[in-house]
């Protein structure tokens, strides 16, 4: 779409500033750095953990109470020095979870709504463009009452991106969405954000989502972001049990799908696993490999038969007590983490460098595509 | 009478035109400080603001002479206001037309004020904050997104304000008199009837006050229900 030259350099947030709620929480967020390309950055937590206040106060909606918020060269927030850039000239895309469409404007008109600025022609030929890259063709006279959900969402997106702004803002985007249309748009959207080619910060509670459509990953705790980082590093190597107990899958890698039918093979370096391809777009490529750590089962000696699809060598690297609970890393040609009881470990008398086996049943093994 | 061929004889359409004509003037005197007003007490936070709202809210609780009396008193020719206006315009405002206009507007400012307020109350933030996030401007979110959205409830108050000057008397009566041919109104007219025993005349302008009012409810009834397009 954008295909002319885009009239702002890329570039990237960084913000660091508290906005307290009377008697509530308190949102804290510190050294936030976005990257400064064109990959989306998602903001993950559970609900109420400040994920859209943090969003709010990127777009200008809310002023936090004390700190900065730069973008690139721009300051659009300082409390020191009394600055606060209203929403209007942040040039910012936000998509509220909602969707937030004017119910009494035509799709046409709510995708033009901020082109005011534009010689008429010019605003034109965009909203024609913007509508015809969205798919959006026909529902140009429809009011919004009249769209289906992902229709509404797609209406959204088209009005936050004719502006061409130099930031998109998107929370929770498929939050209002039944579950078949979240999980067929789910691909969609991240085929968008790829094209759209505009920084964009994503806020979601959900895992899933946030894998399939994340570049970056912030996990938000209690009103603070607690870690930042390459979406598949996170997830595998959280830097403390909050952000474990956040992700909560413990094993993500990327791999390859080398066969995908019924059963789908998946190339994880040199180990090949097998899934369920159930959830699976045919021409998925590029996966994220989730393992959670109790669906990880070990044995000792020799590979008996079993039922498990998955029956991978693996040498144990540590051994963490949690009360009850043993977590194990094992290096099996890439890191995968198990989890036993006390009890079930003394058993097996796992011992650090100890050579075992580790079995996962194929649907156990879930898959997330990373390109449509 | 010789008027029976006609619907109204030409008194009567004169008193109905006269106070038709007045509810119309005193409303659109109101509506644009009226829709501001509502506008910043619903969306605005400021210092006063529940001083302000008691205020407008009084001639709805007081009783309406006493509305009147002050307004006798502020704009008679030595009142503040009538000394002002008499010495720029060299017009008088108590016992004349303005008198009554002003009457109307100050008894049903306070109910286009409150309907409207609600009515902006009801159209939902967050639609504003995206316009904002669009580049526009607070004037362009107030005519573009706030008012267009709260219209039905913009019209029904302006729809009440209309019925409430329409029967408006006892402010009426204080400032502007019953002046036959000058500020009579319907409302006086009928109350003058019946003290002078023309009991019939006065039913016949009663059956008018009431097609004038039920057309006024009947209408705004039918805005508020009618669903959004």
């Amino acid at each position: 779409m954008f295909d002319e030259a885009s009239p702002h350099m890329i570039e990237g947030i960084s913000a660091d500033f508290v906005r307290r709620f009377a008697g509530g929480p308190e949102i804290r967020v510190e050294a936030l750095q976005t990257p400064a390309d064109a990959g989306v950055t998602v903001v993950f937590g559970a609900s109420g953990a400040g994920k859209s206040t943090v969003l709010r106060c990127l777009a200008g909606l809310e002023r936090p109470d004390e700190g900065t918020i730069r973008f690139g060269q721009e300051t659009w927030f300082d409390s020191g020095r009394s600055v606060f850039v209203p929403p209007r000239k942040r040039r910012v895309g936000f998509v509220p979870q909602d969707y937030s469409l004017f119910p009494h404007m035509s799709v046409e008109r709510n995708i033009g709504y901020g082109l005011i600025e534009l010689p008429a022609m010019e605003r034109r030929s965009r909203i024609r463009e913007t509508i015809l890259w969205l798919g959006l063709e026909g529902l140009e006279r429809r009011l919004p009452l009249e769209l289906s959900g992902g229709q509404q969402q797609r209406v959204a997106l088209a009005r936050a991106v004719a502006r061409r702004p130099c930031m998109l803002l998107l929370d929770e985007p498929l939050a209002s969405l039944d579950t078949p249309t979240r999980v067929r748009l789910r691909g969609e959207l991240r085929r968008l954000l790829r094209q759209l080619a505009i920084p964009t910060l994503l806020v979601t509670h959900d895992r899933t989502e946030a894998l399939a459509l994340g570049d970056d990953l912030v996990v938000m705790d209690e009103g603070k972001n607690v870690q930042h980082g390459l979406v598949h590093e996170v997830f595998s190597r959280p830097v403390s049990l909050a952000v474990a107990g956040i992700v909560a899958v413990e094993t993500v890698q990327p791999g390859v799908v080398v066969e995908n039918g019924e059963l789908v093979t998946v190339a994880v370096g040199d180990r090949k696993l097998t899934a369920l391809g159930n959830e699976l777009p045919a021409g998925a490529r590029e996966v994220y490999v989730c393992i959670r750590a109790e669906d990880v089962i070990l044995m000792k000696g020799e590979a008996t038969q079993n039922s498990a699809r998955n029956c991978l060598p693996a040498v144990v690297h540590g051994l963490t007590r949690e009360g009850p609970i043993v977590r194990i890393d094992l290096d099996c040609g890439f890191p995968l983490r198990a989890m036993l009881t006390n009890q079930a470990c003394e058993e097996l008398e796992l011992q650090i460098n100890q050579s075992v086996l580790a079995l996962v049943k194929a649907p156990q093994v879930h898959l997330i595509p990373r390109s449509a | 009478m010789e008027d029976e061929k006609c619907f109204m004889s030409s008194e009567e359409w004169q008193i109905v035109s006269f106070t038709v004509g007045m509810a119309v003037l005193s409303t659109a005197l109101i509506l644009p400080a009226g829709v501001a007003l509502a506008w910043s007490l619903a969306r605005l936070r400021w210092r006063g603001k529940a001083l302000v709202e008691t205020f407008v809210a009084l001639p709805l609780v007081l009783p309406p002479v006493v509305t009147g009396l002050v307004l006798l008193r502020l704009c008679g020719r030595r009142g503040p206001v009538g000394h002002w206006f008499y010495s720029k315009f060299n017009l008088d405002i108590v016992f004349t037309w303005r008198a009554v206009a002003l009457a109307l507007a100050v008894m049903s400012f306070p109910l286009l004020v409150r309907t409207v307020r609600t009515a902006i109350e009801e159209v939902n933030p967050a639609l504003e904050q995206i316009a904002r996030t669009l580049g526009a401007g607070e004037w362009r979110v107030a005519f573009t997104i706030t008012l267009p959205l709260a219209k039905r409830g913009l019209l029904a108050g302006v729809l009440l304000a209309f019925a409430r000057a329409l029967g408006e008397f006892g402010a009426t009566i204080m400032v502007a008199g019953n002046i036959p041919g000058a500020t009579t109104t319907l409302s006086t007219d009928i109350y003058q009837l019946v003290q002078l025993g023309e009991d019939s005349h006065a039913w016949r302008l009663a059956a008018i006050s009431l097609a004038l009012a039920f057309a006024a409810v009947w209408a705004s009834g039918c805005l508020m229900r009618r669903p959004h397009t």
